[in-house]
C-alpha cells in the first residue's frame, strides 16, 4: 500500500466569538481517499471548524493546507475552486429554484460563459450549457433524485433535500466533500441509502469530511475520526481504538476522567 | 404534435410582430397621437424596468436609486449632442458610451453596497439616487457643466445620415412623424432588452445571480464569486438605464433634474414588483400597464365635466388613489405580481434531453 498522503492539513487553528473560545490549537489532517469523521458533543465546534475549512470564517490562528497549496484565509468561492465542496447542517438549498437549476449552479464553478457568451449565444455558450445541463441530470441520477428534476427544492421531502445538497456539491467536482450531519433527521431506511451514496462517492476517488451524530454511521463508514470537544481535539485515529478511549467516553457521557 | 405546435407558436409570433409594428398607425388612427407619445413613453419604461428586473428581480439587490442610471445616460447624451457645451456627436457612438458611463456609476454604487442586504441596500440606493439628482441640479457653478435646474435643451435627435427621426417623413403610403420613428427605434430596443433580459436569465450568469438571491453564503460555497456577481448585475441593470436614458434625451429633446426622482424609481420598481418580480414578461407586462393606467385615468376629469357638468375629484389625486389600492390588492391577493416567475421550463429540458439522447 503506498503511503498515505495529506490532503487537507489544519493545523494549530482557533477561532474566538467574543469571550468564547470555539476552537483551540485544533489540527487535523486527512487523507486522500479516506472517509474522515468529525464526531463530538452539541456546541464542540464541530460546524465552526466546517466554515473555517471553507472559508465561510477566517481563522483568528492556524494554517490550512489543501491539496499542496496553502488556503489560509481564502474566500469561500476560491476555497472551492481548490476542490473543497460542503454541505450544511441547516440546510442550504436555492429554495426558489428546481432541484436540476441548484446542480446546474454547482456547475458554475466549473464553467466559464461570460455576459457576452450567454447574450450572444455563441456556439461555444450553447455546448456549454447542454453540458451544464447533462451533467446536473447524471448527478441527479447518481443521487437517486432522477424523479425530482423539475420540482422545486423547497418542495422536495426532507432526505432528498440532503440528496440534493450532496448532488450540488457534488457538481462542484471536488477533491474533498465535506458533509456536515447528512443524516440528521433521517430514518433508517433513508440513512441505509445515504450510507451507499457516500461509499458510492467515495468509490469514485472524493475524499469524504463527515460530521454526524449518528454513532452506528459514523463509526461503521469512517477509516479514522478526530473527536472535538468544547473546541479541542481529544482523540484522533481509527474509530475501534478512539470509541474506547476514556477521554471520548467522559466527553459523551459526562464526568471526569479518572 | 410538436411540429403542429411549433407551428402555431410561430405563427403567434408573426401576428405579435405584425402588431408591434402596425401598433402606432393603429394607435394614431384610434386614440389619438398623444397615445403614440405614450407608447414611446411605455417601451422606454420596459427598457428601465428589465433593467432593474436584474437587479432587484434576479440578484434579489433592492435597489431604490435605479432611475439615477437613466440620469447619468440622459445627460451623458445630452451633454455630448447640445449646444450646452457645444458638442455633437453622433448617436452611434453616444448610446454606446451612455451604456457605459452608466455601467461605471453601477459598479461605483454597487461596490460600497457589497456587504448590505435589505432595509440598508435600499436606503443606500435611495441615497445614492438623491445624490446624482442633486448633483446634477447644482453643477452649474462655478463651471455650468449641467446648467443647472433649468436643465439642457435643443438636444439633438437620433440622426442616421442624413435621415433625422425629428423630421416628418414620407414612406409608402404612410406618414412617419418623429413619435412613429422613436416608435421603431424604441421598440427594436425594447426587443433587444427582452432578448438580452431572457439569455441572461437562462444562463450561467443568471443562475447565479437567482442563487445569489436564494442564498448567498450558499453560493459563495458553491463556488460563485459572489461579489463580482453582484457588481455585475448593478453594472447590467445600469446599462439598460443608461441606454434608456440616452433614447429619452434624445426624445424629448429637454431634460432636467425634475424627470429623474425619486418617484421615478419608485414607479419602476412598482413595474418590476407588480408585474412579476424576475419574469421578463410580467416585467413588461408591469411596464406597459403602469405607463398606460395614469394617462387613461386623465380621461376622468373631462368625463366627470361631461356628466355631471363639474369636476368632483380632480384626475390626478385619484391617479393616486387608486394606485394606491391597486398596490394593495396586488399585495393582498397577488403578491408575486400579476405574471409571477413561473416554474422554470425545467421539465421541458429533461424531456428534451431524453429526445435527443
Amino acid at each position: 500500500m503506498p503511503p498515505a498522503e495529506t490532503i487537507l492539513a489544519a493545523s494549530g487553528i482557533s477561532k474566538h466569538f467574543g469571550g468564547l473560545a470555539a476552537l483551540t490549537d485544533v489540527s487535523i489532517s486527512v487523507r486522500r481517499g479516506e472517509i474522515f469523521g468529525l464526531i463530538g458533543p452539541n456546541g464542540a465546534g464541530k460546524t465552526t471548524l466546517f466554515n473555517v475549512l471553507t472559508g465561510l470564517y477566517s481563522a483568528d490562528a492556524g494554517v490550512l493546507a489543501f491539496d499542496g497549496r496553502p488556503i489560509t484565509g481564502s474566500k469561500p468561492h476560491r476555497v472551492a475552486q481548490h476542490g473543497i465542496a460542503r454541505t450544511f447542517q441547516n440546510i442550504r438549498l436555492f429554495g426558489g429554484m428546481t432541484a436540476l437549476e441548484n446542480v446546474m449552479v454547482g456547475r458554475h464553478v466549473r464553467t466559464l460563459t461570460g455576459v457576452l457568451g450567454a447574450v450572444l449565444r455563441t456556439r461555444s455558450a450553447a455546448a456549454e450549457e447542454r453540458a451544464i445541463t447533462q451533467r446536473a441530470l447524471e448527478l441527479l441520477d447518481y443521487c437517486g433524485l432522477a424523479a425530482r428534476t423539475g420540482n422545486l427544492a423547497r418542495d422536495l421531502p426532507y432526505g432528498d433535500q440532503r440528496r440534493l445538497e450532496i448532488a450540488r456539491a457534488l457538481a462542484t467536482e471536488p477533491k474533498l466533500l465535506a458533509l456536515d450531519e447528512p443524516a440528521a433527521g433521517m430514518n433508517a431506511t433513508e440513512t441505509t441509502t445515504l450510507r451507499k451514496l457516500l461509499e458510492r462517492i467515495l468509490g469514485d476517488g472524493v475524499t469524504l469530511l463527515l460530521i454526524e451524530h449518528d454513532m452506528k454511521l459514523v463509526m461503521g463508514l469512517s477509516h479514522r475520526v478526530a473527536v472535538l470537544d468544547y473546541g479541542e481535539k481529544i482523540a484522533e485515529g481509527e474509530p475501534a481504538v478512539v470509541q474506547r478511549d476514556p477521554k471520548v467516553i467522559a466527553a459523551y457521557l459526562g464526568g471526569t476522567v479518572a | 404534435m410538436s411540429i403542429t405546435q411549433s407551428r402555431w407558436r410561430w405563427l403567434l409570433w408573426v401576428i405579435v410582430a405584425l402588431l408591434l409594428l402596425a401598433a402606432p398607425f393603429l394607435i394614431e388612427a384610434t386614440l389619438g397621437r398623444a397615445w403614440v407619445r405614450i407608447a414611446d413613453v411605455a417601451l422606454l419604461f420596459i427598457m428601465l424596468a428589465l433593467g432593474l428586473n436584474i437587479v432587484v428581480g434576479f440578484a434579489g439587490l433592492l435597489d431604490l436609486g435605479y432611475i439615477a442610471f437613466f440620469a447619468v445616460g440622459a445627460y451623458c447624451y445630452a451633454l455630448l449632442a447640445s449646444p450646452q457645451l457645444a458638442i455633437h456627436w453622433p448617436f452611434l457612438l453616444l448610446l454606446p458610451l451612455c451604456a457605459l458611463v452608466a455601467a461605471v456609476f453601477g459598479i461605483l454604487l454597487g461596490a460600497p453596497t457589497l456587504r448590505l442586504r435589505g432595509d440598508y441596500l435600499a436606503i443606500v440606493t435611495l441615497g445614492f439616487g438623491e445624490i446624482i439628482r442633486v448633483l446634477l441640479n447644482n453643477l452649474n457653478r462655478p463651471v455650468n457643466i449641467t446648467n443647472g435646474p433649468q436643465g439642457i435643451t435643443l438636444i439633438d435627435p437620433l440622426q442616421i445620415g442624413g435621415f433625422s427621426l425629428a423630421q416628418t417623413h414620407s414612406f409608402a403610403g404612410l406618414t412617419f412623424t418623429a413619435l412613429h420613428s422613436y416608435y421603431f427605434v424604441f421598440l427594436t430596443c425594447a426587443v433587444l432588452s427582452i432578448i438580452i433580459s431572457r439569455r441572461l436569465e437562462d444562463s450561467r450568469i443568471g443562475r447565479a445571480w437567482v442563487a445569489i438571491r436564494e442564498d448567498e453564503l450558499a453560493a459563495a460555497s458553491m463556488g460563485i464569486n459572489t461579489r463580482n456577481m453582484k457588481l455585475l448585475a448593478f453594472a447590467m441593470g445600469a446599462t439598460f438605464g443608461g441606454v434608456a436614458g440616452g433614447l429619452f434625451a434624445s426624445f424629448q429633446g429637454f431634460i432636467s433634474p425634475e424627470s429623474f426622482h425619486l418617484i421615478d424609481s419608485i414607479m419602476v420598481l412598482c413595474m418590476v414588483v407588480l408585474g412579476g418580480m424576475g419574469n421578463v414578461a410580467g416585467v413588461v407586462l408591469g411596464a406597459v400597464l403602469l405607463t398606460a393606467l395614469p394617462e387613461a385615468l386623465r380621461y376622468i376629469g373631462p368625463l366627470q365635466q361631461r356628466w355631471f357638468g363639474e369636476v368632483f375629484i380632480d384626475p390626478s389625486d385619484l391617479r393616486m388613489l387608486l394606485f394606491g389600492l391597486a398596490l394593495v390588492l396586488m399585495m393582498l391577493f397577488r403578491p408575486s405580481g400579476i405574471w409571477p416567475a413561473r416554474r422554470r421550463r425545467a421539465e421541458s429540458m429533461t424531456e428534451k434531453q431524453h429526445a435527443a439522447g
